[in-house]
């Protein structure tokens, strides 16, 4: 299925685009949860707040390289979504550094920040901005937007009224308007219909022909080493294995078979 | 393998400040006023009058108030319905700012959690939406004091400035609570009830001639007295506030604004980690 070769990743010497050196992420998880001052004040005298850390991501160190589709797959709780959060400037490492030399969309869950009582018209400005766009901006891509997610008859009807299928190709057709330096794609692709899927990895392949980088979760596996350069295992906040798609995805599926 | 180019994110020496937060904020202004227009357009959006509620509401608590309260105030105070309405606008616009803020960033910390947004995005327009508010419900204090023949003085000018002291300690305020409501979901709920003993503790619908001598250096502590002087000295009396009545109301404004922001934007690493 995967016909990537070495050589043709590495056409170029590998410039990295985004660098984790050492980076841990611990969350914290207070045993009870304290909702009153009075409550914190007592037990701080007493000494009483046990806060238990989960370490969350432990120790990773990857490179991901200019205009490489890299993957992350591992089983739900392994730390992908922290992973994702931590190069996308949501949450700071704990322990740590990274770096990241590009500009970075974020692909939201698709819908989310989406207001029912909007118009898509006026959701798609709105998403927009919450991406972080101008006005010029999105108004450069409306149409764009609009025929990409074949929604001409129902933009100015509010998105209550939308299937769930609508409501994930606008969202999508937003998200990836603008092409970016670093997209970001957090289990989105398996929504939709077939078709649409098509549509969506059609897009991503341009992106990826025009130069830009992709970083994905997915549980999709089979999708993943066809359009994946490298993957990473992660599991349990630690990297089990980084490199060709179909080897690590074979030693993924060895464990959890 | 080492880049030459200048990382566009660095963890390292990346650190939320006050300062970084603002500029910040200055790059998200698109998303400041997409996100006042959404709560403005939908809090209405399915009622019949639409907008126009924004106006109604504050007329219609002017009208029950004046209806209770006005045969007991009514020999104290001569345009009764105007002075209890000058105090309300002051009063929700505080109170509705102040509580927006803190559903804000509750509802923003669901995004929070996926994507960089500069936080303090949600409280600026939380109280972006009650000054448009504000503005509006002007409105209807114009019709009161035409419909109620209270004389209009030039000194209504002052307005403007009013209007900046209040917003400056409202954003201070809200910023800073809504923090608070964070990290102590039990806050939003204390709130309210300090909301209301806050309201009563304010001469909004009571005349101040009513404080005793005995209780007026309590009600000088309380910063909302202050602001609804600056909006009813312009519009009731009449004159615009001297600098004794200035300078307190001022210091609140700038002083609360300064500690919220900075206490707000101290705090913005950890909120993905919290809301």
């Amino acid at each position: 299925m995967s016909e990537v070769k070495e050589e043709n990743i590495q056409v170029a010497t590998p410039e990295p685009i985004i660098q984790l050196e050492n980076v841990s992420v611990s969350y914290r998880l207070p045993s009870e949860r304290i909702g009153t001052f009075k409550e914190y004040a007592i037990r701080k005298l007493q000494r009483k707040i046990k806060i238990n850390k989960f370490w969350a991501l432990t120790d990773i160190s990857l490179q991901v390289n200019r205009g490489e589709v890299f993957g992350l797959i591992g089983n739900n709780g392994a730390g992908k979504s922290t992973m994702l959060k931590v190069i996308s400037k949501v949450l700071k490492p704990t322990k740590g550094r990274v770096v990241v030399y590009g500009k970075i969309a974020p692909l939201l869950e698709l819908g989310a920040g989406f207001h029912p009582e909007l118009s898509g018209r006026e959701n798609v400005f709105l998403n927009g901005a919450l991406l972080g766009y101008s006005r010029s901006e999105m108004e450069a891509v409306f149409d764009e937007i609009v025929e990409f997610s074949e929604l001409e008859q129902f933009i100015n009807s509010p998105v209550r009224t939308y299937s769930s299928g609508m409501f994930a190709r606008l969202g999508f057709a937003v998200a990836t308007a603008h092409m970016p330096e670093i997209l970001i794609l957090d289990e989105i692709l398996s929504v939709g219909d077939e078709a649409f899927q098509r549509k969506c990895n059609l897009r991503m392949k341009n992106f990826q022909q025009a130069g830009a980088t992709v970083l994905m979760v997915s549980h999709a596996l089979d999708m993943l080493e066809g359009m994946c350069n490298r993957i990473a295992w992660i599991d349990h906040g630690k990297t089990q294995k980084i490199g060709e798609p179909h080897e690590v995805i074979a030693a993924y599926r060895g464990e959890n078979l | 393998m080492a880049s030459t180019s200048k990382p566009v994110y660095d963890s390292a020496s990346y650190r939320v400040s006050a300062i970084s937060e603002l500029k910040e904020l200055g790059k998200y202004r698109y998303l400041l006023g997409q996100l006042i227009r959404r709560d403005i357009l939908t809090r209405y959006k399915r009622s019949v009058l639409g907008v126009a509620w924004t106006m109604l509401n504050p007329l219609g608590t002017m009208l029950i108030l004046t209806f209770v309260f006005s045969n007991f105030f009514k020999s104290e105070v001569p345009h009764y319905p105007v002075y209890i309405l000058s105090g309300l606008l002051v009063w929700n616009f505080f109170s509705q700012g102040s509580n927006a803020a803190i559903s804000g960033l509750v509802w923003g910390g669901s995004l929070l959690k996926r994507i960089y947004i500069p936080s303090s995005v949600f409280g600026v327009s939380a109280i972006g939406t009650a000054l448009v508010n504000l503005v509006l419900s002007l409105v209807p204090l114009v019709i009161v004091m035409l419909v109620d023949g209270a004389p209009f003085y030039s000194s209504m000018l002052f307005l403007p400035v009013s209007i900046l002291l209040l917003t400056a300690f409202t954003l201070g305020f809200g910023l800073f609570i809504s923090s608070l409501a964070v990290f102590f979901p039990d806050v939003a709920e204390m709130y309210q009830v300090l909301l209301t003993a806050w309201m009563y503790l304010t001469p909004i619908i009571y005349p101040e001639s009513l404080i005793s001598a005995k209780w007026m250096p309590f009600y000088k502590i309380n910063p909302m007295y202050w602001m609804v002087k600056m909006f009813r000295l312009p519009i009731f009396e009449g004159r615009i506030p001297s600098w004794q009545e200035f300078l307190p109301a001022f210091a609140w404004a700038v002083g609360m604004l300064l500690v919220g922001w900075i206490y707000f934007t101290s705090k913005t690493e950890e909120y993905a980690y919290r809301v």
